[in-house]
């Protein structure tokens, strides 16, 4: 029996939600700037963000996680997707479960279920962080001017994600597809980023994708 | 720049992503309420400050935000090995012809 708090955390479809980036008005740049742009960047917005903590050598908690979720537990630095779903490595014992609008209520009540009496931690952080996606054949040279990690795909293939260091600031770099990259970051940092971002890829051609 | 090799992400991290914070195998009293004044004190406040061989304990502030422990020549800032808390050092005087971690994995 757990004393977790538990509840539905977002309001409903007809209150009024803003994107962490609602103040820069993406909307409206849809489809402009260049024809071939080197970087397409793609606000995911309020997507459904879990911390999940437990035991990683426990078969139970695996299982568990498995069960719930259908993926497997990834490994150091590692980040596995299933569709819309997707589960990354945060440290030894933690894990950060992104998953569409909505659904974060429900995949919060199946996890505690699967790993009921196990000594975890399931913990919605929607609202402190979010997704930017970022797309197109320059984005690495975007993000190598942003970091000192290397991201070239000897050291950083797809499926990999670390935290790091980020242009004086700290965010997640993931690596979804060949020339696919998501930054998780503060909601707070939102506007800092999306500053940072328009000014290193303008050289290569900034377009915003819906 | 510095590379540290964090024991949690296996790999060379840049030395800005990590914090350190201290000396380490500092074990807390079991009983601190059994304690002298100078023995809580001893365990509060004083820490070594020795010119070499240092065990610290460091934070991947901006990885995967664990505590490791680290065994660093504090003279030359040659950082000997990284290891995960609760192990033990195998590196506990400096040994002759040291090669820096840094360097002996790129090799």
């Amino acid at each position: 029996m757990t004393t977790a708090n538990v509840y539905q955390q977002r309001p409903g479809d007809d209150v009024k939600a803003e994107t962490p980036l609602h103040h820069a008005n993406l909307p409206s740049l849809f489809g402009k700037g260049r024809n071939n742009p080197g970087v397409t960047l793609r606000e995911r917005k309020l997507l459904g963000h879990l911390t999940l903590r437990g035991e990683a050598h426990d078969s139970a908690f695996s299982g568990g996680v498995h069960k719930a979720l259908g993926l497997e537990l990834p490994v150091a630095l590692g980040v596995v997707s299933q569709g819309e779903l997707s589960l990354q490595w945060m440290g030894p014992d933690e894990w950060l479960l992104i998953c569409p609008r909505g659904q974060e209520f429900a995949l919060e009540q199946q996890l505690r279920e699967a790993l009921a009496g196990l000594h975890i931690q399931v913990v919605n952080v929607s609202g402190g962080q979010t997704l930017l996606e970022l797309s197109g054949p320059s984005v690495r040279q975007v993000l190598m001017k942003s970091t000192s990690y290397d991201v070239h795909p000897d050291n950083f293939p797809v499926g990999k994600a670390v935290s790091t260091v980020f242009a004086k600031s700290q965010l997640i770099i993931r690596h979804m597809a060949e020339d696919t990259w998501e930054l998780v970051i503060r909601r707070s940092f939102a506007d800092y980023w999306w500053l940072w971002l328009q000014d290193a890829s303008a050289e290569y051609g900034l377009a915003i994708a819906e | 720049m510095l590379q540290i090799f964090c024991p949690h992400c296996a790999e060379l991290r840049s030395e800005e992503e990590f914090h350190a914070s201290g000396q380490a195998h500092i074990p807390r009293p079991l009983d601190p309420a059994a304690c002298t004044d100078e023995q809580w004190g001893t365990y509060m406040f004083f820490r070594d400050n020795p010119r070499g061989i240092h065990h610290e304990l460091w934070i991947h502030a901006a990885g995967c935000r664990q505590y490791f422990n680290a065994t660093r020549d504090t003279v030359t800032y040659e950082i000997f090995e990284t290891y995960k808390i609760g192990e033990k050092p195998q590196v506990t005087a400096k040994p002759a012809g040291a090669v820096p971690e840094a360097a002996a994995r790129e090799e």
